[in-house]
């Protein structure tokens, strides 16, 4: 019970201040469920973004896994209901008086001055993720390769998770 | 304008050819079936599947419909894409629209994501499965990696925009300072920034 009641916690929290989409986020989860609560290690949270991004879906379902890890079946739907009720609530006020504020100047400036905020939190996740991942050589060479590929070749992001799987799997025989 | 039950959507005065022709108006169970496909039919991202859902297979939107409702999602904490099926929704059927929108999106990636949670769970110790996991996880953080860069990329141009950005990256990736408390420092420097640019 007290486990459900700090992943709502958690997660609520989270929900309203992920600029820019939920992967935003991820820097503040990997803080909370690792660091804090000690839910986790820093390797088990980057397993568990791999999995989510191995299924299909939005990309909040790091939050779905999280929350499993924690409580099971009823950790994920707390943890996912958390995350998603307070952005989607204001999702629906603000979707009702958009065409209000729309055309506003506020609301070009606000949105250009979120920008490199937001950016600056996907890079932030993207070096905690990187660095809950990459042990050793073997791992800086697969992540290099995904990393350069995923630049220079338009394929399905698919395609390079699967290749990285494999040569998980060919560094073990 | 535009017309359900015609073959051709209009799209900036130019007439562009849909997969499918549709004559339905898009009621509440409608939402939640064009939600749940997007949301089964997306990796890595499910806004270009809605994005299919809405302007091309149901003909709800037109293109610059979808792109203004984009733009307030981003402009939205949170998913962008669970904030675009909740306005969507709500637009059609007010609460109830709401509710399809964002549970057809939501359940079955659910469902299977816990599924292969439970697979993870199983099976997970075995040696091969830690290699695979392992390999996938270094394969996700070269494409985090690559997500991040490509959204920086265009930030170039703009000094003070670099400076945030390498300063949100530093105090919330690397010194793992309090995250609420850097986004509410930031967040306004940043705006103010964006405000005194503008002006």
């Amino acid at each position: 019970m007290r486990a459900l009641a700090s992943l709502a916690l958690i997660f609520g929290g989270i929900s309203l201040v992920a600029i820019g989409g939920a992967n935003t986020a991820v820097p503040a989860m990997q803080l909370a469920v690792v660091d804090q609560d000690h839910f986790m290690s820093a390797a088990e949270f980057t397993r568990l973004f791999a999995l989510a991004q191995a299924a299909p879906g939005p990309n909040l379902l790091v939050v779905t896994l999280c929350g499993w890890w924690v409580a099971g079946v009823a950790g994920a739907l707390v943890a996912t209901l958390a995350f998603l009720l307070p952005a989607c609530c204001l999702a629906y006020a603000a979707g009702r008086v958009w065409t209000r504020f729309r055309d506003a100047r506020w609301r070009r400036v606000v949105q250009d001055g979120l920008v490199p905020v937001s950016a600056g939190l996907m890079l932030a996740a993207a070096a905690v993720i990187v660095g809950g991942a990459v042990t050793g050589w073997r791992g800086l060479v697969v992540a290099g390769v995904v990393l350069a590929a995923s630049l220079g070749v338009k394929r399905h992001p698919l395609w390079w998770l699967a290749g990285s799987a494999v040569a998980g799997l060919a560094g073990f025989y | 304008m535009r017309l359900w039950g015609t073959g051709v959507g209009c799209n900036a005065g130019k007439a562009v050819w849909v997969d499918r022709v549709t004559a339905e108006k898009p009621t509440v169970a409608r939402v939640f079936w064009a939600f749940f496909r997007a949301g089964i039919a997306g990796f890595g991202g499910v806004l270009p599947m809605a994005r299919h859902e809405l302007v091309v297979r149901q003909g709800w939107l037109t293109a610059a419909e979808f792109s203004d409702l984009f733009a307030l999602c981003q402009f939205l904490p949170g998913a962008n894409v669970a904030n675009l099926s909740v306005i969507y929704g709500a637009r059609v059927a007010g609460v109830a629209g709401a509710v399809a929108g964002i549970v057809g999106l939501t359940a079955a990636p659910v469902a299977a994501v816990l599924g292969l949670a439970v697979l993870y769970g199983r099976y997970g110790a075995l040696p091969p499965v830690r290699h695979l996991v392992a390999g996938l996880s270094d394969g996700a953080a070269g494409l985090i990696l690559a997500t991040a860069l490509r959204i920086a990329w265009p930030l170039r141009a703009s000094a003070w925009g670099v400076v945030v950005a390498a300063a949100v990256c530093l105090a919330v990736g690397v010194l793992r300072l309090p995250f609420l408390a850097c986004v509410a420092v930031f967040a306004p420097v940043s705006v103010a920034l964006a405000w005194r640019g503008a002006a």
